[in-house]
Protein backbone atom coordinates (compact mmCIF):
# COMPACT_ATOMS: atom_id res chain seq x y z
CA UNK A 1 0.00 0.00 0.00
CA UNK A 2 1.33 3.22 -0.80
CA UNK A 3 0.89 5.81 1.74
CA UNK A 4 1.39 9.95 1.01
CA UNK A 5 2.48 11.72 4.28
CA UNK A 6 2.58 15.96 3.88
CA UNK A 7 5.39 17.34 6.46
CA UNK A 8 5.75 20.59 7.42
CA UNK A 9 9.56 21.87 5.88
CA UNK A 10 11.04 24.85 7.43
CA UNK A 11 14.71 25.31 7.89
CA UNK A 12 15.15 29.06 8.37
CA UNK A 13 19.31 28.85 7.01
CA UNK A 14 18.31 27.61 3.72
CA UNK A 15 13.94 28.55 3.55
CA UNK A 16 12.08 31.92 2.94
CA UNK A 17 8.90 30.56 4.23
CA UNK A 18 7.59 27.39 5.29
CA UNK A 19 6.53 24.95 2.74
CA UNK A 20 4.70 21.35 3.16
CA UNK A 21 6.80 18.49 1.29
CA UNK A 22 4.59 15.58 0.07
CA UNK A 23 6.24 11.76 0.77
CA UNK A 24 5.47 8.66 -0.94
CA UNK A 25 5.92 5.49 1.26
CA UNK A 26 5.50 2.04 0.42
CA UNK A 27 4.12 0.21 3.62
CA UNK A 28 3.03 -3.41 4.21
CA UNK A 29 -1.33 -3.26 4.60
CA UNK A 30 -1.25 -5.81 6.88
CA UNK A 31 0.84 -3.58 9.16
CA UNK A 32 -0.65 -0.41 11.52
CA UNK A 33 2.74 1.61 11.79
CA UNK A 34 3.28 4.41 14.16
CA UNK A 35 3.38 7.90 12.84
CA UNK A 36 7.34 8.13 14.65
CA UNK A 37 7.59 4.76 12.32
CA UNK A 38 6.59 6.34 9.09
CA UNK A 39 9.18 9.64 10.04
CA UNK A 40 11.87 7.19 10.71
CA UNK A 41 11.55 5.61 7.30
CA UNK A 42 10.92 9.19 5.53
CA UNK A 43 14.14 10.08 7.16
CA UNK A 44 16.36 7.26 5.16
CA UNK A 45 14.63 8.47 2.23
CA UNK A 46 15.62 12.53 3.15
CA UNK A 47 18.27 12.90 5.65
CA UNK A 48 17.51 16.29 6.36
CA UNK A 49 13.94 15.96 7.41
CA UNK A 50 14.09 17.06 11.17
CA UNK A 51 12.35 15.68 14.43
CA UNK A 52 12.68 15.05 17.70
CA UNK A 53 12.08 11.36 19.25
CA UNK A 54 13.68 9.28 22.26
CA UNK A 55 11.54 6.74 23.72
CA UNK A 56 9.48 6.03 20.88
CA UNK A 57 6.90 4.19 23.69
CA UNK A 58 5.31 7.55 24.92
CA UNK A 59 7.32 8.43 28.13
CA UNK A 60 9.63 11.16 27.30
CA UNK A 61 7.28 13.21 25.43
CA UNK A 62 9.71 14.20 22.61
CA UNK A 63 7.79 13.69 19.73
CA UNK A 64 4.50 15.33 20.10
CA UNK A 65 3.53 16.65 16.84
CA UNK A 66 0.16 18.18 15.17
CA UNK A 67 -1.30 14.97 13.12
CA UNK A 68 -4.43 15.58 10.91
CA UNK A 69 -4.75 18.53 12.84
CA UNK A 70 -4.47 16.97 16.42
CA UNK A 71 -1.79 17.29 18.65
CA UNK A 72 -0.05 13.74 19.74
CA UNK A 73 2.74 11.66 20.32
CA UNK A 74 4.14 10.22 17.50
CA UNK A 75 5.42 6.85 18.75
CA UNK A 76 1.92 6.07 20.17
CA UNK A 77 -0.56 7.49 16.96
CA UNK A 78 -0.72 4.40 14.93
CA UNK A 79 -1.63 4.98 11.34
CA UNK A 80 -4.75 3.64 11.52
CA UNK A 81 -6.16 6.72 14.01
CA UNK A 82 -5.55 8.67 11.61
CA UNK A 83 -8.17 7.60 9.10
CA UNK A 84 -7.38 7.20 5.19
CA UNK A 85 -5.94 8.90 3.04
CA UNK A 86 -3.14 11.38 2.94
CA UNK A 87 -1.35 11.51 6.76
CA UNK A 88 -0.50 15.26 7.53
CA UNK A 89 2.07 15.94 9.71
CA UNK A 90 2.82 19.55 11.34
CA UNK A 91 4.75 21.02 14.21
CA UNK A 92 3.24 21.51 17.98
CA UNK A 93 1.35 24.84 16.65
CA UNK A 94 1.52 28.01 18.96
CA UNK A 95 5.23 27.18 18.99
CA UNK A 96 7.93 29.12 17.33
CA UNK A 97 9.78 26.40 14.40
CA UNK A 98 13.44 25.52 15.01
CA UNK A 99 13.38 23.65 12.20
CA UNK A 100 10.62 21.18 10.29
CA UNK A 101 8.96 19.59 13.37
CA UNK A 102 11.04 20.59 15.43
CA UNK A 103 9.66 23.28 17.80
CA UNK A 104 11.25 25.86 20.59
CA UNK A 105 9.38 25.07 24.09
CA UNK A 106 11.18 27.78 25.84
CA UNK A 107 7.96 29.56 26.54
CA UNK A 108 6.38 26.56 27.51
CA UNK A 109 9.28 25.71 30.01
CA UNK A 110 9.13 29.29 31.53
CA UNK A 111 5.42 28.61 32.20
CA UNK A 112 6.33 25.25 33.55
CA UNK A 113 8.90 26.86 36.18
CA UNK A 114 6.54 29.69 37.22
CA UNK A 115 4.71 27.31 39.21
CA UNK A 116 7.72 25.73 41.14
CA UNK A 117 7.48 21.88 40.25
CA UNK A 118 8.84 20.82 43.30
CA UNK A 119 7.84 20.16 46.86
CA UNK A 120 8.42 22.78 49.21
CA UNK A 121 8.25 21.89 52.62
CA UNK A 122 9.76 24.25 55.40
CA UNK A 123 8.49 22.38 58.58
CA UNK A 124 10.98 22.81 61.43
CA UNK A 125 11.57 19.11 61.69
CA UNK A 126 11.96 17.14 58.47
CA UNK A 127 11.47 12.92 59.52
CA UNK A 128 14.87 11.61 59.17
CA UNK A 129 14.00 9.70 56.51
CA UNK A 130 10.79 10.89 54.64
CA UNK A 131 7.57 12.64 54.33
CA UNK A 132 4.76 10.04 54.42
CA UNK A 133 1.34 9.93 53.05
CA UNK A 134 -1.73 7.64 53.55
CA UNK A 135 -2.84 5.86 50.46
CA UNK A 136 -5.87 8.37 49.98
CA UNK A 137 -3.72 11.31 50.56
CA UNK A 138 -1.22 9.39 47.41
CA UNK A 139 -4.13 8.66 45.53
CA UNK A 140 -5.14 12.42 45.07
CA UNK A 141 -2.24 12.63 43.48
CA UNK A 142 -3.26 10.29 40.32
CA UNK A 143 -4.54 11.98 37.50
CA UNK A 144 -1.26 14.58 37.98
CA UNK A 145 1.60 13.39 38.34
CA UNK A 146 1.55 11.21 35.21
CA UNK A 147 2.06 14.26 32.75
CA UNK A 148 5.37 13.64 30.59
CA UNK A 149 5.74 17.51 29.45
CA UNK A 150 5.26 16.86 25.54
CA UNK A 151 3.62 20.37 25.38
CA UNK A 152 0.19 18.76 23.15
CA UNK A 153 -1.84 20.20 25.55
CA UNK A 154 -0.78 23.72 25.89
CA UNK A 155 -0.23 24.06 21.90
CA UNK A 156 -3.95 23.35 21.39
CA UNK A 157 -4.72 25.81 23.51
CA UNK A 158 -6.09 29.13 22.04
CA UNK A 159 -5.41 31.25 25.42
CA UNK A 160 -2.18 29.95 25.49
CA UNK A 161 -1.50 30.50 21.69
CA UNK A 162 -2.60 34.48 22.31
CA UNK A 163 -1.21 34.59 25.68
CA UNK A 164 1.83 32.44 25.84
CA UNK A 165 3.78 34.78 28.71
CA UNK A 166 1.18 35.34 30.61
CA UNK A 167 -1.27 32.30 30.85
CA UNK A 168 0.35 29.30 32.44
CA UNK A 169 -0.94 26.74 30.10
CA UNK A 170 -2.66 23.31 30.46
CA UNK A 171 0.49 21.40 31.25
CA UNK A 172 2.33 23.85 33.67
CA UNK A 173 -1.60 24.37 35.58
CA UNK A 174 -1.68 20.64 35.91
CA UNK A 175 1.37 20.58 37.89
CA UNK A 176 0.56 23.37 40.04
CA UNK A 177 -2.26 21.47 41.44
CA UNK A 178 -0.52 18.58 41.83
CA UNK A 179 1.92 20.34 44.58
CA UNK A 180 -1.39 22.07 45.79
CA UNK A 181 -3.01 19.10 46.58
CA UNK A 182 -0.30 16.79 48.27
CA UNK A 183 -0.39 16.98 52.02
CA UNK A 184 3.45 16.92 52.19
CA UNK A 185 3.89 20.64 50.12
CA UNK A 186 3.40 23.46 53.04
CA UNK A 187 3.09 26.33 50.41
CA UNK A 188 -0.21 26.08 48.90
CA UNK A 189 -0.72 29.99 50.19
CA UNK A 190 2.56 30.97 48.36
CA UNK A 191 1.37 29.16 45.38
CA UNK A 192 -2.27 30.43 45.04
CA UNK A 193 -0.79 33.70 45.50
CA UNK A 194 1.65 33.52 42.91
CA UNK A 195 -1.50 32.32 40.20
CA UNK A 196 -3.82 35.15 41.86
CA UNK A 197 -3.65 37.55 39.09
CA UNK A 198 -6.39 37.65 36.19
CA UNK A 199 -3.96 35.98 33.30
CA UNK A 200 -1.86 32.92 35.28
CA UNK A 201 -5.43 30.85 35.25
CA UNK A 202 -8.14 32.61 34.73
CA UNK A 203 -7.42 32.72 30.97
CA UNK A 204 -8.53 29.22 30.61
CA UNK A 205 -12.13 29.13 29.54
CA UNK A 206 -12.53 25.54 29.72
CA UNK A 207 -12.06 25.00 26.10
CA UNK A 208 -11.14 21.12 26.87
CA UNK A 209 -8.54 20.86 23.65
CA UNK A 210 -6.31 19.71 26.03
CA UNK A 211 -7.87 17.17 27.80
CA UNK A 212 -9.11 16.05 23.47
CA UNK A 213 -5.49 15.96 22.98
CA UNK A 214 -3.18 14.22 26.22
CA UNK A 215 -1.62 11.39 25.33
CA UNK A 216 -1.52 10.53 28.57
CA UNK A 217 -5.85 10.56 29.10
CA UNK A 218 -5.10 13.52 32.17
CA UNK A 219 -7.67 16.09 32.43
CA UNK A 220 -6.41 19.75 33.01
CA UNK A 221 -9.45 21.54 32.59
CA UNK A 222 -10.72 19.91 35.92
CA UNK A 223 -7.42 20.47 37.49
CA UNK A 224 -8.20 24.39 36.70
CA UNK A 225 -11.46 24.81 37.31
CA UNK A 226 -9.94 23.04 40.96
CA UNK A 227 -7.23 25.43 41.24
CA UNK A 228 -10.17 28.19 40.30
CA UNK A 229 -12.29 26.80 43.44
CA UNK A 230 -9.82 27.31 45.32
CA UNK A 231 -8.56 30.63 44.71
CA UNK A 232 -12.47 31.80 45.10
CA UNK A 233 -12.35 30.32 48.56
CA UNK A 234 -9.70 31.99 49.38
CA UNK A 235 -11.07 35.49 48.30
CA UNK A 236 -14.02 34.58 50.36
CA UNK B 1 2.33 36.40 39.17
CA UNK B 2 1.13 38.68 36.03
CA UNK B 3 1.79 42.24 37.67
CA UNK B 4 2.51 44.86 34.81
CA UNK B 5 -0.41 44.77 32.68
CA UNK B 6 -0.24 47.24 30.21
CA UNK B 7 -4.25 47.93 30.87
CA UNK B 8 -5.91 48.96 34.13
CA UNK B 9 -5.05 46.25 36.54
CA UNK B 10 -8.17 43.13 36.66
CA UNK B 11 -8.58 40.71 39.36
CA UNK B 12 -9.15 37.24 38.02
CA UNK B 13 -11.20 35.85 40.83
CA UNK B 14 -13.60 39.19 41.08
CA UNK B 15 -14.14 38.86 37.17
CA UNK B 16 -14.49 34.94 37.05
CA UNK B 17 -17.48 35.83 40.22
CA UNK B 18 -18.96 38.79 38.26
CA UNK B 19 -18.92 36.90 34.86
CA UNK B 20 -21.03 34.22 36.08
CA UNK B 21 -23.34 36.41 38.75
CA UNK B 22 -24.67 38.35 35.62
CA UNK B 23 -24.74 35.73 33.62
CA UNK B 24 -27.10 34.36 36.07
CA UNK B 25 -29.32 37.58 36.02
CA UNK B 26 -29.07 37.83 32.02
CA UNK B 27 -30.40 34.05 31.86
CA UNK B 28 -33.23 34.80 34.50
CA UNK B 29 -34.18 37.88 32.03
CA UNK B 30 -34.07 35.96 29.36
CA UNK B 31 -36.47 32.82 30.21
CA UNK B 32 -38.74 35.06 31.93
CA UNK B 33 -39.38 36.91 28.74
CA UNK B 34 -39.51 33.95 26.77
CA UNK B 35 -42.32 32.68 29.24
CA UNK B 36 -44.16 36.36 28.61
CA UNK B 37 -43.78 35.86 25.16
CA UNK B 38 -45.12 32.44 24.99
CA UNK B 39 -48.01 32.71 27.57
CA UNK B 40 -49.56 36.18 26.63
CA UNK B 41 -51.58 35.20 22.91
CA UNK B 42 -51.85 38.72 21.87
CA UNK B 43 -49.33 41.38 22.84
CA UNK B 44 -50.19 44.32 22.43
CA UNK B 45 -49.03 47.85 23.67
CA UNK B 46 -51.27 47.62 26.45
CA UNK B 47 -49.59 44.29 27.60
CA UNK B 48 -46.19 45.33 26.90
CA UNK B 49 -47.11 48.62 28.64
CA UNK B 50 -48.74 46.77 31.87
CA UNK B 51 -45.40 44.36 31.64
CA UNK B 52 -43.15 47.19 32.66
CA UNK B 53 -45.27 49.37 34.38
CA UNK B 54 -44.39 47.53 37.78
CA UNK B 55 -41.52 48.97 40.00
CA UNK B 56 -40.19 44.82 40.08
CA UNK B 57 -40.17 44.56 36.39
CA UNK B 58 -38.32 47.95 36.29
CA UNK B 59 -35.71 47.02 38.82
CA UNK B 60 -35.35 43.55 36.98
CA UNK B 61 -34.89 45.11 33.14
CA UNK B 62 -32.21 47.70 35.06
CA UNK B 63 -30.18 45.03 36.52
CA UNK B 64 -30.38 42.86 33.65
CA UNK B 65 -29.08 46.00 31.41
CA UNK B 66 -26.09 46.44 34.06
CA UNK B 67 -25.34 42.88 34.15
CA UNK B 68 -24.94 43.19 30.55
CA UNK B 69 -22.63 46.46 30.73
CA UNK B 70 -20.58 44.15 33.42
CA UNK B 71 -20.76 41.11 31.41
CA UNK B 72 -19.65 42.93 28.22
CA UNK B 73 -16.98 44.82 30.25
CA UNK B 74 -15.20 41.85 31.39
CA UNK B 75 -15.80 39.67 28.19
CA UNK B 76 -14.80 42.00 26.08
CA UNK B 77 -11.49 43.14 27.52
CA UNK B 78 -10.89 39.00 27.49
CA UNK B 79 -11.26 38.92 24.00
CA UNK B 80 -9.22 42.24 23.45
CA UNK B 81 -6.50 41.39 25.42
CA UNK B 82 -6.39 37.98 22.92
CA UNK B 83 -6.81 39.17 19.86
CA UNK B 84 -5.78 42.80 19.79
CA UNK B 85 -1.85 43.36 20.63
CA UNK B 86 -1.34 46.89 19.87
CA UNK B 87 -2.06 48.41 23.72
CA UNK B 88 -2.66 51.91 22.11
CA UNK B 89 -5.51 50.52 19.69
CA UNK B 90 -6.77 48.43 22.50
CA UNK B 91 -7.59 50.56 24.99
CA UNK B 92 -9.64 53.07 22.36
CA UNK B 93 -11.30 50.34 21.09
CA UNK B 94 -12.08 49.18 24.89
CA UNK B 95 -13.32 52.89 25.76
CA UNK B 96 -15.39 52.86 22.74
CA UNK B 97 -16.99 49.75 23.56
CA UNK B 98 -17.18 50.20 27.43
CA UNK B 99 -19.05 53.40 26.53
CA UNK B 100 -21.53 52.08 24.33
CA UNK B 101 -22.61 49.70 27.03
CA UNK B 102 -22.73 52.21 29.73
CA UNK B 103 -24.83 54.31 27.00
CA UNK B 104 -27.33 50.71 26.07
CA UNK B 105 -27.50 51.40 30.49
CA UNK B 106 -28.20 55.18 30.10
CA UNK B 107 -30.97 54.96 27.60
CA UNK B 108 -32.49 52.01 29.09
CA UNK B 109 -33.08 53.80 32.39
CA UNK B 110 -34.56 56.78 30.03
CA UNK B 111 -37.10 54.57 28.34
CA UNK B 112 -38.08 52.23 31.55
CA UNK B 113 -38.80 55.40 33.94
CA UNK B 114 -40.71 56.86 31.16
CA UNK B 115 -43.09 53.98 31.44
Amino acid sequence: MQLTVSIYRYNPEVDNAPRMQDYKLEIDENLDLMVLDVLIQLKEQDPSLSFRRSCREGVCGSDGVNMNGKNGLACITPLSSLGKGKVVVRPLPGLPVVRDLVVDMTQFYIQYEKVKPFLINDSKQPPAREFLQSPEERANLDGLYECILCACCSSSCPSFWWNPEKFIGPAGLLHAYRFLIDTRDTATEERLSDLDDAFSVFRCHSIMNCVSVCPKGLNPTKAIGQIKSMLLQRAV
Amino acid sequence: MVTSQADVKRNGVQDYVSLRTTAAIIFAFSVFMAWFFISTDNITFIEWHGLFSGILMKVFTLATLVSIMIHVRIGLWQVLTDYVKSTKIRVVVQWVLNLIAFAYVLVGLFVLWGV
